[in-house]
């Protein structure tokens, strides 16, 4: 019975849909945007969160984030303001609600909302330019947020 | 702001001269209905690299050009069950087509529809020869586009905005600025919003249609309008429409409309 449990909560941790996950729907943007609380309660994994952020395939945020700190991955771009230094700049909470919804604190923003699953005119199946066959996934996991706004706290000019 | 391994961005200051011969407007004040969206527009040649340029100054270099001399012997092929070439009945396309890619799309009249330069060929092809409409941008539809189009080469493009195309205009405004897909952007975010920038390697142009059909360094072909704006809506993550739909009709007679002024480039190179 007890090694039941335990092996039902291992599946559930390697699931990514452990108990303490925040859904999309769920996260807590204060007024500002900011999002106090992790979203999955496990600390962030920066030298993962650096790999999400140049990976196109992934975060893809050097498209339009120059970051000197990612400078071995080649192209990075100007849409967005230069990151270095962030970790100064902003608070976990904020960078947190930024990069899960971007648009919570900056109206209107040109930067996607990667923890979201909903509300989107003409969705497709990722880069496949059809329609999506199954429910949309958020661009990132919960995890995957938590390991970028690690590394992003990294990014100190002090 | 130094952006690392990106070069700095905006348009270059060079001039386009097609066979030395040539002068081509492709900077122009931007059309009183782009008031407090863009001041001045400009050709997506500005944007490319200085080799890509130009492969597109000399027609002996504009692998383009290959794909007009093959639409000229379309255009005097006879095909359908009239037995007619486009030749038969607009002889010398120097004489019959000059000044027309400039104005296309348009509405017309009679069919009470815009239609782009490929809709007016499909009609020709299907009422007046008897002969099956062309694939919409299909390699033949968009050779013989880009081959219409070196006949007004250097004319400014001229499309109008009024009367009956009017509504098909504020939809494909609409299109426009409607932000698509998961990653939510809309044209003008990248076009008009970050025109001048890298996004990631690719250097943001207008997103202009002067220069269309475009040679791709790419895919090795001429490249329509209609596949070009189905690339760009399908990177922001989006169910896409079709080459030929309603939405993209309405898209491109808005589009070619913010680059009234520039000088019809087709066919272009671009990487
Ligand atoms: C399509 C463009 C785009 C992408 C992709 C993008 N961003 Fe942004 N980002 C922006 C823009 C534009 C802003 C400036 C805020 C605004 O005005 O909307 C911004 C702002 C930010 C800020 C706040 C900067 C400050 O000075 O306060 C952070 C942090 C950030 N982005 C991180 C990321 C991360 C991490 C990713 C990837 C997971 C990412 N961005 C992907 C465009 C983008
Ligand atoms: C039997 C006669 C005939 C043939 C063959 C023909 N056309 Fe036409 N074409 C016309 C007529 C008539 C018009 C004017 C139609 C209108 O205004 O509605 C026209 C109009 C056009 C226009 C629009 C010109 C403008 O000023 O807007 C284009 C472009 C065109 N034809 C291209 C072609 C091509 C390419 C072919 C061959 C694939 C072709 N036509 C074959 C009779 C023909
Ligand atoms: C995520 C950014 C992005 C969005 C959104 C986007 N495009 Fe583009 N577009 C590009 C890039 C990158 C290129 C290639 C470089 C260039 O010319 O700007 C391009 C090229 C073009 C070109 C070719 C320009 C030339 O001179 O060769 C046209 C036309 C165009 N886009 C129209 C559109 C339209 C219409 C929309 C909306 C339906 C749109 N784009 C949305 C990124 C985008």
């Amino acid at each position: 019975m007890r090694l039941t449990i335990i092996t039902a909560a291992l599946v559930l941790a390697a699931g990514m849909s452990a108990a303490e996950t925040v859904l999309p729907a769920d996260v807590a943007y204060g007024e500002d945007g900011a999002v106090e609380m992790s979203l999955t309660g496990k600390a962030g994994d920066a030298a993962e969160g650096a790999i999400i952020m140049s990976s196109k395939g992934r975060g893809n945020c050097i498209s339009c984030h120059a970051v000197t700190a990612l400078n071995d991955a080649p192209f990075h771009g100007e849409v967005g303001p230069m990151l270095d230094g962030i970790g100064d700049v902003r608070s976990e909470a904020e960078i947190r609600g930024i990069v899960a919804d971007a648009k919570m604190t900056f109206e209107e923003s040109l930067m996607p909302s990667f923890y979201k699953t909903t509300g989107y005119i003409r969705p497709g199946n990722a880069y496949t330019g059809k329609a999506p066959t199954e429910e949309l996934a958020p661009l990132l996991s919960a995890q995957d947020i938590e390991d970028v706004v690690a590394f992003l706290l990294t990014l100190k000019d002090s | 702001l130094s952006a690392p391994l990106a070069m700095a961005g905006g348009a270059d200051d060079d001039n386009m001269v097609i066979n030395g011969d040539t002068d081509m407007t492709t900077k122009a004040a931007a059309a009183a209905h782009l008031d407090g969206a863009l001041d001045e527009v400009i050709s997506g040649w500005h944007f490319r690299s200085d080799e890509t340029q130009q492969l597109q100054l000399d027609d002996f270099d504009n692998p383009g050009m290959i794909f007009v001399d093959k639409a000229m012997d379309t255009w005097n092929a006879a095909e359908g069950t009239e037995g007619k070439a486009c030749a038969d009945c607009h002889d010398d396309p120097a004489d019959s087509m000059a000044g027309v890619r400039a104005t296309y799309p348009k509405w017309n009249e009679a069919a009470g529809e815009v239609r782009t330069l490929q809709m007016q060929v499909n009609d020709c092809r299907v009422n007046q020869m008897g002969a099956e409409a062309w694939k919409y941008d299909a390699g033949t539809a968009v050779d013989m586009e880009a081959m219409i189009s070196v006949q007004s080469r250097g004319m400014p493009m001229n499309v109008a905005i009024d009367g009956g195309a009017a509504d098909t205009w504020a939809k494909g405004k609409e299109l426009y600025y409607t932000r698509t897909g998961q990653l939510e952007l809309s044209c003008a975010n990248c076009h008009e919003d970050n025109y001048g920038n890298y996004i990631r390697a690719d250097h943001l142009s207008q997103g202009q249609t002067n220069g269309f059909p475009a040679y791709r360094l790419k895919n090795a072909k001429l490249n329509g309008v209609h596949s070009r704006f189905k690339g760009c809506v399908r990177d922001t993550r989006a169910e896409t429409y079709s080459p030929g739909s309603a939405e993209f009709i309405a898209l491109e007679l808005y589009v070619a409309s913010r680059g009234n002024g520039l000088a019809v480039e087709g066919p272009s190179v671009r990487n």
